[in-house]
């Protein structure tokens, strides 16, 4: 007896982003709102920073809600249906459950049930992961279109009194559509992570010893300068490699959007980096805050509706936060 | 060939003026980086990978708090190189 051969999926040559969707936290903190409990001030957290004011979700408003807002407008502006979307991706640190995953809720509430849906966690890192992802998927045939979203709720894990990462971080959701391209849209992804400074940004203590009392909620903490440091010379590696496997040069870039860390961190990154003058550098951190994995999304869209950006131009997205994770690659701005 | 202190003073200076732009004249040997000059923990930073550049010298994170005055600094590179 003869054995059958098997079918295998039929690959896809590019792929690209759609589409982007945003949704901020509904409240503006100020740096006055939250100065006090870090005996610190407004001009003091600029200058470190760059934030004049952050998003934040109120109570009424959870992770889930901005997510699929964030989705909604995706999907929308697509011009995809959402039964289409073939996989959810969904890129998270602040889902409050262990299991199930974020993304599956996600999928039913935007009327993509039911497609395979799964979280990822590479915090800010995690958008650019989930490009990575989608793209793979894309390509190899196994999805036609994926849904990635990086959202948090941060305000939900932070301690108003710590100094280290705390003041600077917001709320949001930031959702796109990729799928099949004519035309290449997005670059070969370089993605890594270096696991010994596994301690140098994350929680001040594990579920299990919140359980057994012996230690209080956990919230985000960060070894600043060490992250900072890793975070722009390491990184302007990473970013320099990026533009080498995507085959071009600083110059041929519109913008370049980096996770929304810290004003400093971006501005050296993209002095390192010696960019042209016409690159335009997403600071969307001034008013957002740095939401992890929303925060390249959430920058990216806000260049685009603010028209300082247009659709066809080429950007460099990089991400790195806990783990350490890194991600970045070049698209093409949906 | 090892740079001697007063050279390594000198490109420390240089560094600290690109980066905060501070005269290098102004850097001097007992100044404090944040009580004197008035640098902070970031600028620190990025002033400390750039003079691991510039001298061939590693400083670990751990040691750069122990680098109060532009002294403290000159002396650890000086020896370290």
């Amino acid at each position: 007896m003869s054995v059958p051969t098997l079918k295998q999926y039929e690959t896809v040559k590019y792929s690209r982003i759609y589409s982007l969707g945003a949704a901020r936290g509904d409240l503006t903190v100020t740096n006055d709102d939250i100065a006090g409990p870090i005996d610190s001030s407004d001009e003091w957290i600029r200058q470190r920073t760059g934030i004049i004011t952050r998003k934040r979700a109120s109570e009424n408003l959870s992770l889930m809600d901005m997510a699929v807002a964030a989705s909604n407008e995706a999907i929308e502006k697509s011009g995809i249906k959402p039964s289409d979307i073939g996989a959810v991706i969904f890129s998270t640190i602040t889902h409050p459950f262990q299991t199930p995953s974020a993304a599956t809720m996600l999928a039913d509430k935007i009327g993509a049930n039911p497609a395979p849906a799964y979280d990822i966690s590479a915090a800010c890192a995690g958008y650019c992961y989930g490009i990575a992802q989608a793209d793979a998927l894309i390509r190899s045939g196994v999805a036609k279109y994926v849904l990635v979203v990086g959202g948090e709720k941060l305000s939900d894990f932070i301690d108003p009194t710590d100094r280290t990462i705390s003041f600077l971080l917001g709320d949001g959701a930031g959702a796109a559509i990729v799928g099949p391209s004519d035309t290449p849209g997005i670059s070969p992804s370089v993605w890594g992570s270096d696991g010994s400074h596994w301690d140098s940004v994350g929680m001040t203590a594990s579920l299990l010893d919140f359980r057994d009392g012996e230690q209080s909620w956990p919230t985000l903490r960060q070894e600043g300068l060490t992250v900072f440091k890793w975070a722009v010379w390491e990184m302007v590696k990473v970013a320099r490699q990026a533009l080498e496997v995507a085959g071009i040069k600083a110059e041929d870039l519109s913008a370049l959007v980096t996770h929304q860390a810290n004003i400093r961190i971006i501005d050296e990154l993209a002095k390192q980096l010696d960019l042209p003058e016409h690159v335009v550098i997403a600071r969307d951190i001034v008013n957002t805050g740095n939401t992890s994995a929303a925060s390249i999304p959430l920058a990216m869209h806000a260049l685009l509706a603010s028209g300082e950006v247009k659709s066809g131009g080429l950007a460099l997205q990089i991400g790195f936060g806990a783990g350490l994770a890194f991600g970045a690659q070049v698209v093409v701005l949906p | 060939m090892a740079l001697s202190q007063s050279e390594v003073l000198a490109g420390l200076a240089e560094i600290v003026n690109d980066e905060t732009g501070i005269a290098a004249e102004a850097v001097q040997l007992e100044k404090s980086f944040t009580d004197d000059l008035d640098i902070d923990s970031i600028s620190m930073m990025t002033i400390v990978v750039n003079a691991e550049d510039k001298f061939g010298v590693k400083i670990p994170d751990d040691e750069v708090k122990n680098l109060i005055t532009v002294g403290d600094a000159v002396n650890y590179i000086t020896n370290a190189q």
